[in-house]
């Protein structure tokens, strides 16, 4: 065992040794192989991340929402439909919602204007979301105008700001009184925006939804499970531009990668038949080059993934506030809970020590096998 | 030069190995730590009845995908097919209500 | 101490340039003694010197060293005897470049799996007594030829071989520098090594460190002494 260990440290030295004589090109290449790593294992972590956060937060969502098609578009509810699912068998509790949305041409940003079907909303307050306080520069007990679409003004005052801790939910949010919000968008008495359902039991959802279907033709119903599937969907893996930018990254790198790891020189090929005729065997060599890939690969994912960790973790994400924020001014300040998918940390540690540790041993296997004597013989 | 580089570079990859191993730890840490503010959120989410999240402020079918029909991502024109920078991030909803089976017209 | 019968050695054997660098050699080399290869290129003096030195095997013919029939041994067992054993100064020197002189004189050593400690101490002793102390952590290309050759010498010696082999050592060496070289392996030979070298340096052949010339010629030994 002592000698087992003492070997590969003799041949860990002469590794090292021969990687510090093209100190900056290895570096550099380790930089770039880490660079790819951390982007990598940062979208691999921020997804997880938010896709469990989501389920989560939204485990409680109503179990079913109605809303109403015309044309392929989404449409206010008319009055009369709440009569006609209450007849439905099984319903245990409907709600019809109010919420919309307002263009502030101040900041131009977009809100989400809601009536909480609970009430707790005085007339003329409003309660707001963190990043709405923020960004507007609001504070409790401060007044805020808004246009209307229909051209008139109406002031409100903050009554309350919501937790912050829920920004990632609430940032956009403004609740109001009913009659403000109807007032506001002219909305038609005995309309709403959709239906909020609760089934009695919860096996039945998708018989009820059928039935529903059925009975108001125009709806759409949309389960609980269809939300949360959306959310346990996002930033999955074949959709979105980060990885038609990553693959690019990746098949560059992967031609760098192998044309260091796989071109060998003909001074490599001469080192390699020097090694033999000094008494390597040629399962040394190999041995040496095995720790060659592995040191450079496995230092490569551990700096990759422990930044990574930090930037999603530690540091908000904020690389990717730019990508995730788009167009909209408004964006959440929200922490992730760090949970990690195993299963992901073990494939990206895989796909980053494997194949590039394989791209150095094969053409070292083929110069391995080469007769010792041939360095006298040249 | 240094002589040995193995001294050198064999605890440094300890320490990245270390950071690694600290890495959950920590995040184990910190899930105890969020754990508040999740329920925060949870709660406030129940008592609104909220179906999204408030990530992607910028257009309606990116504020609230859950609530999206899939024409939505082409409803300003019929060439714009993608319009929103975040819309190129999530993919349109998977309805199944969407696709039910409309009787045919024989 | 190595012995060989009726050895031949084909090289690119059936193919249409078949050729026999070794046609039929007959040799036993004492121990403790310097032995000298002698002839012109072409002669078959280095590919007997891989032959003896466990880097190749004959075609035909066998070799045996200490006794022990080593012309059957498989690749791996070679390899063991030949890091063991034989120490080898190429004509090139072949010292890695890039890495200092220590790192090469410690090269052979790495799959012994010694303490690292003593190889270390061990090739400061030999770069000590080849007087090159000093440059131990320069890297070899900036030796002069002659610090090379010694570096190279070192290298051979980590592992404590009972033989040294040398190709034409003297090839790339003035003639002060070729002096000392001789006076070295002189004192290797006194201290219960043998050295066997391959030449068509007078000077080596001639020299007093020599104790026994064989001559070659297209393949076969002309002359022994």
């Amino acid at each position: 065992m002592n000698i087992w260990i003492e070997q590969q440290r003799a041949l860990i030295d002469f590794t090292l040794a021969s990687l510090a004589r093209r100190k900056a090109r290895n570096l550099g290449l380790l930089a770039v192989y880490a660079l790819l790593v951390f982007v990598l294992a940062s979208v691999a972590l921020f997804s997880h991340a938010l896709r469990h956060e989501a389920t989560r937060i939204l485990a409680d969502a109503p179990e079913l929402i109605l809303q109403r098609m015309v044309a392929g578009r989404h449409d206010l509810i008319p009055p009369g439909y709440l009569e006609k699912i209450g007849r439905i068998r099984g319903v245990q509790k409907m709600e019809g919602r109010l919420w919309g949305y307002y263009y502030d041409p101040v900041i131009k940003a977009n809100y989400t204007f809601m009536v909480p079907t609970a009430g707790g909303v005085e007339r003329g307050t409003i309660v707001i979301g963190t990043a709405l306080e923020r960004v507007r520069g609001l504070a409790l007990e401060t007044g805020i105008s808004f246009r209307a679409y229909s051209g008139k003004l109406y002031s409100f005052v903050v009554a309350d700001i919501l937790p912050r801790d829920s920004e990632l939910v609430s940032a956009d949010l403004v609740l109001m009184h009913e009659d403000d919000f109807r007032a506001f968008f002219e909305f038609p008495a005995g309309h709403y925006t959709d239906i909020a359902l609760s089934v009695a039991n919860p096996q039945e959802v998708r018989n009820i939804a059928a039935k529903l279907a059925a009975a108001l033709p125009d709806s759409r119903p949309i389960l609980r499970e269809e939300m949360l599937r959306t959310y346990a969907s996002i930033f999955a893996w074949r959709e979105g531009i980060i990885l038609a930018i990553l693959s690019g990254a990746l098949l560059a790198f992967a031609i760098l990668a192998w044309d260091k790891a796989a071109g060998l020189s003909a001074e490599e090929k001469r080192e390699i038949g020097i090694l033999k005729a000094i008494g390597w065997e040629t399962g040394d060599v190999i041995r040496m080059k095995i720790w060659e890939g592995v040191l450079i690969s496995l230092s490569a994912f551990l700096i990759g993934y422990v930044a990574a960790y930090l930037h999603v973790f530690r540091a908000g994400g904020v690389l990717f506030e730019p990508v995730l924020k788009g167009w909209a001014v408004l964006y959440p300040r929200f922490q992730l809970t760090p949970e990690i998918d195993g299963l992901a940390v073990a494939t990206l540690f895989f796909f980053t020590v494997v194949p590039y540790t394989a791209a150095v041993l094969v053409p070292i296997w083929r110069a391995a096998t080469t007769d010792p004597d041939a360095v006298m013989r040249s | 030069m240094n002589h040995r580089p193995a001294r050198l570079v064999l605890p440094l990859l300890a320490v990245a190995l270390a950071g690694f191993a600290l890495s959950f730890v920590d995040a184990a840490l910190l899930r105890e730590h969020h754990a508040v503010r999740i329920d925060t959120s949870h709660a406030l989410a129940k008592r609104l009845g909220l179906t999204d999240i408030a990530l992607f402020t910028e257009a309606r079918y990116t504020r609230h995908p859950s609530q999206a029909d899939l024409h939505a991502p082409f409803q300003d024109h019929p060439l714009a097919l993608e319009h929103f920078p975040t819309g190129s991030l999530i993919a349109p909803p998977r309805h199944e209500y969407l696709d039910r089976t409309t009787a045919r017209a024989d | 101490m190595i012995e060989l019968i009726e050895v031949r050695k084909a090289f690119n054997q059936g193919k249409h340039n078949e050729f026999w660098a070794l046609d039929g050699i007959n040799l036993n080399i004492e121990a403790h003694r310097v032995t000298a290869l002698c002839g012109p290129s072409g002669s078959g003096k280095t590919t007997l010197l891989t032959l003896i030195g466990c880097l190749a095997r004959p075609t035909s013919g066998r070799a045996r060293f200490k006794g022990e029939d080593i012309s059957g041994l498989p690749e791996r067992f070679l390899t063991q005897l030949r890091r063991r054993s034989f120490g080898f100064v190429f004509q090139q020197f072949n010292l890695i470049r890039g890495l200092s002189a220590e790192e090469n004189v410690m090269l052979p050593a790495a799959p012994s799996g010694l303490p690292q400690r003593e190889v270390r101490a061990k090739a400061a002793m030999l770069l000590d007594r080849l007087r090159l102390a000093h440059r131990r952590t320069a890297r070899v290309e900036w030796l002069s030829g002659g610090e090379q050759q010694r570096v190279a010498i070192a290298r051979a010696l980590i592992n404590d071989p009972e033989v040294l082999i040398a190709d034409e050592p003297t090839a790339n060496l003035d003639t002060t520098l070729a002096r000392e070289f001789l006076a070295i392996l002189e004192s290797f030979a006194s201290e219960g090594r043998t050295v066997i070298l391959s030449s068509h340096d007078p000077l080596v052949i001639q020299s007093a460190a020599v104790h026994r010339v064989i001559n070659m010629r297209d393949g076969r030994i002309v002359d022994n002494q």
